[in-house]
This record gives structure tokens, sequence and C-alpha cells, in this order.
């Protein structure tokens, strides 16, 4: 069905079925900003967002707590009265018919001019008076000040948000679909606060000089000095650039972990070997492991006093050296680590390549081979691209491995962090060094998409499909068996030195039984007066961090999806432009993103700093792409024409979303919480910034106890999170389901079952 | 979204009940090992009554924290870490001027860094400068036992050495600052220049080279004294050395933020921080620094610095961003060029 017939007939639907559920949504938002504005304090309070003592202490006339209307009456914030005038005028709408050309107009202007004033205001009257040098000038000094937007402002804000959207639907925009136009202004809105804002932030400062003045050409200078770029290595015996080195690295590790992603999906999928779940289990272990532990591990197995290495030295006389150390340490740990992340995109992916192209390719008369390189690749090729660029990204992002392993081998990352917070103390060059990381994601990302063009890779459709997967050539089958079986052994072995650390004394050292480390981390005891006591150390960061992770990983899939569905499925100006700043979050390395956010969100109008709610919108905004990955990845394979289906049947898109495109994302979906929550549960460099006293992370308190040397500890606490994070994932796989594709199983049972 | 809702409504819900009083807090920015931050807390909630909000990060890590959030201050106090970045926090005016009635019970090396700011940050313990080597590593390589700094020019220690990389760690700067207040500019760098043939890996962080030595991946690493003694109580085969020539020192800060939000409670802590009887409690945790309170006990597990020979360390100079930084790139350029 071409788009125009679709668009044409989804109007006519709309028109009829909607004036009246439109002025009711109309209704509920105004009445949800006058809430806002009339009766909710219009800024944040002292004691933190979740903090209701304002109920009882001096609210609603109190100068701290009171509503955003007694704020311009009685404490003289007149800037905040065109914001209640916005919200105020919509209702004259009422009166008018639905298609008045009036309407949408004016509810757009409302919407609009109240959201940049909104904006506007907040970000020029700061907490000590003008932000602005300009109004200083103008106005004098220190002009009205006023503390961060609290609930009144986040509920207008929200209302004029939909003013605006509706009104840009009513005009037409997006086939004049309402829920989509919302999720789009939605969408940009926040990836611009928090995702633009603070990127811009802190990268700016690439520009200035020590004293905060512009400084272009010592930013040329810095950019394109030789300790990033000198190609020493291919000549003498120096090391290169860091960014050749991060390159050459990320290129690698992106190579490898596709290609093992890819053979773990095929295994699983593909095969008849035995024990497949077991396989899976295997390749989840590195995802959720907390970052240092396998870099620890690895030493202690390869390095020069490792259990490997003296075996070796036992045996054969090899003496013990330290190779272990630089690239080839960090392409080892990088690989263990990101390897599930190709699987877990490319297993649903392999999984939706449709058996009957297959069979026709087979019907054809090519052999297994010949389907597997003409049909099977070739479809699996938007999967492949996504795997790639998120082994590439996280390996050039990656921060524990390079600094367990790296030895002398300089990458970005650590780079970035020491250059913010070790003896140099200079934002301007880890904002180059961003900057440097930035372009080579860009890149990548720029790369991919060309390399995917304009094909269609679509292979689940609406239609009868009900093929059998062809098993894969022999060649390839004993190819992935010889790939996976040693991987899975080696993973196994890291893993039991892990848990075995947890037991000794002292890690590579002592090796007698203990379980001290547990006790000191772990203990909870019972005391008549107060019932059970958290006794152990690390209780505090253990619940915190679960809570954080709990919010944050539906938060970041459901709005990855969301954002994927728009950017597969819809249209609108801007698209590109908005799909690359999703991308910049996942791009930066999490030191930047720490800082950015700090300098971002310590003030008003956005001020967070030291609350929970920081780390779950830093989790929120930089795990949303890989949501958006799988979401693309998969979506490509779908059919647009199952959604035209439901859309033509009269359901609205939102609907659409929910009972056709959803069900049929569930891995996509399955991926995109796991990989959120166990990112959320095990990312460090971002959050050493944004821990606070109240909101400490699993993860700041393990890189404590490792910078103190403290592994027993460290490895404990890992063991825990890694056990908590299996229970959690067997937990999300058991509610998401798996998808029903409607396939005939290649069991002979279903085969007799379906006669 | 509307399982956003719910989980907002759920959240609220949650943390109703975790509503604070309105005690007298503070918020206190830690930098040594996080057991030494715990006693340092409990004992002032104990005393005082004022409810403490610790973060502990590295030295580094809050000085790049308390500049992220110089428009509107979060912490009080910062109490502990090596003392250049505190030096570096008071030259940016990050930091507040206090003068405690406990200055007076400081020895003098506590004292200068307190002068040379006009009185924004104060010493509060002194660390000096050596190096740790595995006996049982040295013994089957069959390595003679280094005793000074010259010892690991030796040939023989080739690939057997660890030191930060004075970039990225303050205590590798102090070895670098400490080697040219030794032996003269041009001896000092010729002394890193040598070191440089034996050194097996710059390490990032300050203390990993004692780490690495403690597991057996390399024979020496250079380190404050203290971090080797830590590893040698744990039960490691380490050995601490007290560089013959003489050795540099960093004296552990403290420092008020300025514009800290809680400044009675900040003043408070300061003074706490300064007593005898708190100073003395640091070895029950494995802190095995020297206190800066002349009545405080020194733990016997400390290096004793009677018999250390300790140089007249120039900290206002060398702690300085001009120096600092010429040194800085000095070394990158003269020293982490050469081939090995």
């Amino acid at each position: 069905m071409s788009s125009t017939t679709l668009s044409l007939s989804r109007r006519i639907q709309l028109r009829e079925a909607t004036p009246y559920l439109f002025r009711k949504a109309l209704l509920l938002w105004l009445s949800v900003g006058w809430f806002g504005a009339l009766v909710l304090p219009w800024y944040q309070a002292y004691d933190g967002f979740w903090s209701f003592i304002w109920i009882e202490d001096g609210w609603p006339l109190d100068d701290e707590y009171s509503p955003g209307i007694l704020q311009i009456f009685m404490q003289d914030r007149l800037w905040l009265l065109p914001l209640m005038i916005c919200i105020g005028l919509p209702i004259i709408c009422f009166g008018w018919k639905r298609d008045d050309p009036r309407l949408a107009n004016f509810l757009m202007g409302c919407g609009g001019l109240g959201l940049c004033w909104i904006l506007l205001q907040g970000f020029v009257i700061g907490l000590r008076g003008w932000n602005s040098e300009a109004f200083l000038l103008l106005l004098g000094s220190p002009g009205p000040s006023q503390e961060g937007m609290g609930y009144g402002a986040l509920l207008v804000a929200s209302c004029l948000l939909f003013l605006f959207t509706q009104g840009w639907s009513l005009r037409g925009g997006v086939q004049g679909d309402g829920f989509v136009t919302g999720a789009i202004g939605l969408n940009v809105l926040l990836v611009l606060l928090f995702i633009f804002y603070p990127v811009v932030k802190i990268l700016f400062s690439a520009l200035l000089n020590e004293e905060g003045a512009l400084a272009p050409i010592l930013f040329f200078q810095k950019l394109t000095s030789e300790r990033i770029w000198q190609l020493n290595c291919f000549n003498t015996g120096l090391s290169c650039g860091v960014a050749w080195n991060s390159l050459y690295l990320a290129i690698l590790v992106g190579i490898t972990t596709t290609l093992l992603g890819l053979a773990f999906a095929l295994l699983v999928t593909r095969t008849s070997i035995r024990g497949k779940q077991a396989y899976r289990a295997i390749t989840l272990l590195p995802i959720i492991t907390p970052p240092f532990v396998i870099g620890l591990a690895i030493i202690l197995l390869f390095g020069r006093s490792g259990v490997v290495s003296s075996f070796l030295e036992w045996a054969f006389g090899i003496p013990p050296t330290r190779w272990i150390y630089g690239l080839p340490g960090i392409w080892f740990a990088q690989t263990m680590a990101f390897t599930p992340i190709a699987f877990l995109v490319l297993v649903g992916v392999v999984e939706g390549v449709s058996p009957s192209m297959e069979e026709a390719a087979q019907t054809l008369r090519a052999n297994r081979w010949q389907t597997f390189q003409t049909v099977t690749w070739p479809l699996m090729r938007p999967g492949l691209a996504n795997a790639f660029l998120l082994g590439f990204i996280e390996s050039l992002a990656d921060f524990g491995n390079p600094l367990v392993l790296g030895g002398n081998f300089e990458v970005l990352s650590t780079q970035i962090f020491f250059a913010i917070a070790g003896a140099q103390a200079d934002q301007g060059m880890a904002a180059v060094l961003a900057l440097v990381l930035l372009g080579f994601t860009l890149t990548a990302f720029w790369i991919q998409r060309r390399w995917l063009g304009q094909r269609s890779y679509v292979s689940v459709t609406g239609k009868g499909d009900a093929g059998i997967p062809v098993q894969l050539p022999k060649r390839v089958r004993t190819g992935i068996t010889l790939v996976c079986v040693p991987f899975g052994f080696l993973s196994l072995t890291l893993y039991g030195m892990i848990l075995f650390g947890g037991f000794v004394e002292t890690w590579g050292y002592k090796h007698n039984f203990t379980f001290k480390h547990y006790l000191d981390a772990f203990a909870v005891s019972w005391s008549d007066k107060f019932g059970l006591m958290w006794e152990g150390t690390a209780w505090n960061s253990f619940w915190t961090t679960l809570q954080i992770s709990a919010i944050s990983a539906p938060l970041t899939a459901g709005l990855g999806l969301l954002t994927a569905w728009l950017l597969v499925r819809q249209r609108f100006a801007g698209k590109d432009v908005f799909e690359f700043i999703t991308m910049l979050s996942f791009a930066i390395p999490g030191t930047i993103i720490g800082i950015g956010y700090i300098l971002a969100f310590n003030v008003p109008p956005i001020e967070i700093t030291g609350t929970g709610i920081i780390l779950i919108v830093c989790f929120l905004f930089r795990n949303m792409p890989t949501g958006i990955r799988a979401g693309v990845a998969a979506m490509a394979q779908l059919d647009p024409s199952l959604d035209e289906a439901s859309l033509t049947l009269g359901a609205p898109s939102s609907t659409t979303l929910r009972k056709i495109l959803l069900p049929l994302l569930r891995p996509a979906m399955l991926a995109a919480l796991v990989f959120s929550f166990v990112r959320a549960m095990t990312a460090i460099s971002a959050v050493i910034f944004l821990v606070s006293a109240d909101y400490d992370m699993a993860t700041s308190y393990i890189l404590g106890r490792v910078e103190n040397g403290d592994y027993g500890l460290a490895i404990v606490y890992s063991s825990v999170l890694i056990i908590v994070m299996l229970i959690v994932i067997g937990g999300i796989q058991w509610v998401v389901g798996q998808r029903q594709l409607g396939r005939r199983g290649s069991s002979p049972i279903s085969w007799s079952g379906n006669g | 979204m509307r399982i956003a809702k719910r989980i907002g409504a759920l959240m609220g819900a949650m943390l109703i009940g975790s509503v604070l009083q309105a005690a007298d807090r503070l918020t206190l920015y830690c930098s040594p090992q996080i057991e030494w931050c715990e006693l340092m807390v409990n004992t002032f909630e104990k005393q005082t009554g004022i409810r403490v909000s610790m973060t502990r990060k590295s030295s580094g890590e809050t000085l790049a924290q308390i500049k992220a959030e110089k428009s509107n201050p979060k912490g009080d106090v910062w109490w502990g870490g090596t003392g250049d970045p505190h030096l570096q926090a008071a030259e940016e005016g990050l930091t507040e001027v206090y003068n405690s009635s406990m200055n007076s019970q400081l020895q003098d090396w506590a004292l200068s860094p307190h002068k040379a700011t006009g009185g924004r940050t104060v010493g509060i313990y002194m660390g000096g400068l050596g190096y740790g080597y595995n006996t049982e590593l040295l013994a089957s390589k069959g390595l003679p036992a280094p005793k000074c700094w010259k010892d690991l020019l030796n040939p023989a220690f080739k690939d057997e050495v660890q030191i930060a990389n004075p970039n990225t760690s303050g205590t590798s700067y102090t070895t670098l600052a400490t080697v040219v207040q030794l032996f003269g500019e041009d001896g000092g760098f010729d002394f890193m220049k040598q070191l440089h043939q034996n050194v097996s890996q710059y390490t990032k962080s300050g203390s990993a080279p004692i780490r690495a030595a403690a597991i057996g991946e390399t024979t020496v690493g250079i380190v404050f004294m203290h971090d080797a003694v830590t590893q040698a109580v744990k039960g490691m085969p380490i050995q601490t050395v007290a560089p013959c020539e003489g050795t540099g020192y960093e004296i552990g800060s403290m420092s008020i933020i300025k514009g800290a939000r809680n400044m009675d409670s900040a003043k408070k802590f300061y003074d706490f921080a300064l007593t005898a009887d708190i100073q003395s409690m640091a070895a029950s945790v494995g802190a095995y620094q020297v206190p800066s309170n002349k009545g405080a006990k020194v733990p016997k597990e400390a290096p004793d610095l009677d018999s250390v020979k300790v140089i007249d360390y120039d900290h206002a100079k060398y702690g300085s961003k001009d120096v600092r930084t010429r040194l800085l790139s000095k070394w990158d350029n003269e020293v982490s060029t050469l081939p090995r």
C-alpha cells in the first residue's frame, strides 16, 4: 500500500473518531498544568525532589514552597506571568470547532512560546541573579534570583509540550497523529536537555584556556598534538599516538566481538547442539561482570605470576613475561567483555531471518552453503553492522580494562580520565581528546549507515511464513563449534577464578579458605532492639544500586524502543540530526559525561546533583542508544504492512505500537532491558562524579577497594552482583517472554502435530 | 509512559518515608581509604551529633568535582589526600581561609602549606616516599637488595621496576620533584632517564606499583612508604625501603570548601580532625602515616622518620602550577619518549 492512500485513509479515520477524545485529552493536560501552577511548589526544595517536608513546613505561603501563581504576586517573580497566560488561554479553545484553522496555530503558539519562555527564564535568571553577562551590563547586578525548578514547573512544562505537539498534529504534522507528535516532542526535548546540553557544555571547554577565555589557537595546537597523532610505532620502537591506539584497538575488538557474537547466535538458534541454555548463560556472564574484575582475573591467569604462566614455566621452561599488559591484554579482556552485547543484538536478528526465503533459495536448487552465503548472511547485515558499531564504541569508551591491563599502551578513555582527575587537571585537554573520540564514533556510525544503504531487510511479514530454519552448512557449523567451545571454556575458567577469589585470604598470594570478605561486606545480624541489622559495609551501596538500576532499566528500554520506532517508522523533519544527538551520550566517555552533568545540573534551572535522580537520568540517556540500536535492527526486519494493516483497521498508532510491534519486538525489548539494567549496575566512569553520600553505587565502592588493593572485598562484591544480575535477568526473560513467530517447529513431534 | 508514571508513583511512595530531619549537617569529601573515612565520620557524629554525609573519591577526582561545582558548592570539608591538589584548589580560590585554634599543636611541616596558601589548607598527616620490593621475587632472581634511589638504576633491575606516570599520579609527581630536589634538575632528570630503562610499566594510579609487586607482577614498586607497609601488614612478601640518599614526602591535607553550606559544622570538623586523640586512631584502620598533631601517637608500623633522611621538600614551589606544568612537560618530552 502506498503511503499517500494510507495517510488519507488514516486522516479520515482520525477526523471521525477523535474530536471527543481530543477535547478530553486537552482538558486533562491543561488541568495538569493548572495543578502545577496553582497548587504545587514551583521551585525545588533544598531537601531534594523526594522530600515532602514542604506539606507541613509553610506551604503554600512560604517563599520556598509557594506555587507559581503566588510566586508572581507575593515574591514579585513577574517573569513567571507569561507562563500562566500560556497555560490559561487555551481554555477558550473549547468553544471552537475542531477543524477551525485557528485552533492548531493557537495551541502551537501557546505551547511553543511557553516552552521557550520557561527555558529562557530558567537559564537567564540563576541562583545569584542574572546568569548572562549581557543582562548584567544592561540591567545591573545582581538582578532577580531563583532556585531550581520543582514539581510545579515540571508539570507546567509537560502541559506546554502537550499543547505544542497537539497543535502540530492538528496542522497535519506526521499525518496528523497526536500520539506520534507527542512522542517526538517529548523525545526531542529530553534528548536536547539531557544529552545535547551537558555534552556541549563540557565540549565547549575544549575551546577555552586555563583562565576561561576563548583560545582557538591553543585548541588547534592541542587537537593536532603529537601525543595524539604521532605514527612512531611503524618505524621506531616507540608507541603511536593515543588516537591511533584507540582506533586500532576498537576496530580489532569490533571485528572479534561481532564474529564471536554471530558464532554464538548461530550456535544457539541454528544448530541442534546440546546445552544451548548453558551457552546462553556463558555468553551473558561477562556482560554482568562489574568493571576491573575480568582484568584482574586475566592477570591472575596470564600475568607474570599467573596460573597459566607458572604452569608453562614449570612444564616447558618458558620464562614468564608481561605480554598480557598492553594491546593483547586489553583486546582479550574487551573481547571477553563485549561479545555478549554483539550476541544479544545478533540473536534477535538471526531468529528473525525468515526461513521461507531460505527455503525459496533451496527450492531454486541452492545448496546449504549458497543459501547461507546469498540469503542468510545478507539478511543479517543490519544486525552485523549494529553489533560491530556497539563493539567499536564500547571499546573506545571502555575505561576499566585499559586501566588494569593497559601497560604502556595508552588509549583515549584513560587519557581523558587522567586529564581531568590526574596531576595535570586539564579539563580542556580532556574535552579535546573527547572530541577526537567522538569523531571516530561518528565516522563509524556514518560508515555503517552507508554500508546498510537503502536496501530492505524485511523478513518478518504478515504473510503465512511456515518455513523451518535451514541447517547451517557443515563448514560453518564446525567453524562456530570450534570457536565457541574454547571461548565458553575460557569464560568458565575466568569466572571460576573470580568465585574462588572471594573465598581466599589474599587473592593471588595466600590461598587459605576464609569467609572473612563475605562477612565484612554482607554480614547481617539480629538485635532485639532494632530487628534485622544490615551490618556489612556493602549493604548501603548495594541497595542504592539495585534501586537505581531497577528504576532506570524499564525507563531506558521504553524510551529507547519508542525512539527506535520514531526513527524507523515515522518521518519528520530533522530526523537525522535527532538520531545523531541520541548517539552523542553513548559515544562520549563516561568521565566527560560525568563532569558535563555536574557542570550542567549543579545549578538551576535543573539542579539534581547529589540526588538519585541524576544517576537515573544519566543511565537513562547513556544507555538509551543500546535500546535504540536493538530496536532499529529488529524493526528493520518487520514489514511495515503489518502496522499499516492495523492502522487502516482504525487502530490509533499508540495501539498499533502496543499490540503489533511490541510483541514482535520482544527480543529487542529483552536486550534493551537486560542491557540497561546491567549497565546501570556495572557502569563506572560517569558514576564516579555523580555518586553522593546518600546515593553511593556498587562500582564506586569496588573502585575504592581496588585502589586500596583490597581485591578480596572487590571480588566478593562483584560475585554477589553477578548472582543478583543473573536472577534479575532470568526474571526479565520470564516477564517479557518469547516472540511467537508462528513458524513450524523443527522437532518431529510438532511435525506430526501440525499434520 | 504509563509504566513510567507508575514507577514514578512507586518511587515517591518508597521515598516519602525517608524525609530528613532538620539536624545540623556536614558534607564531607574524603580522599584516603574508606575505613579511615568511616572511622572519622562515626567518631565525629558520636561526639557532636552532626549528621555527616561522606563521599570517598581520590584527591584528583575530588579536585575535579569541586572545580565543576564551583558556582554552587555542595561539599563542606575536603579531608585527606595528597597535598598538591589541595594547594591547587587554594591557588584557584576554591577553598576558604580558616585559622584553627588547634594550629599551635601542629608540627611545623603541617603548617607550611597553611602559610603558603594564606590559611586555605593544613597538613593532617605526612607520608614519606620510598619503595617496596617483593622479597620472594628478589631472591628467586638473585638480585641485590636495593637500599638507595641509585640502586634502582642497576641494569640487573631491567623491567623489574614500576612507578606511576607523573602525569596521572600525584605520588609519581612527588617522586619527580624529589629527585629534582635531591640531585638538582639536570641530575634529577638524568636519574629519571636511567630509571626509564628499568621501568616495565608506568601505571595510572599512584599505589598500583606496590600492588603489582605484592602479587609478583613486578619486583620493585615506587610508592609512598605507608602504602608498602600496608601490604606488608597484610602478609604480602613486601620489604619497605627508605632510600639512603634521603627522600621527599607528601603532606596529606585538609581544606574547607569555599561557599560551604554548613560552615559552622565544617569548622567543627576541621578542629576535630586536628586533635591528638583523633589522629592517634588512624593506625587502627591500617593508616600508617605520621600524624600532624605533636601529641598524637605515631603508629609503630609507620616508617620511623627519625631514621629516614627527609629532604627539605619545598611544597609551595613544586606544588605551584607553573613549576608542575614545566616539569611534567619536560618529563613528557625528554623521558617518556626515550626508547627502551
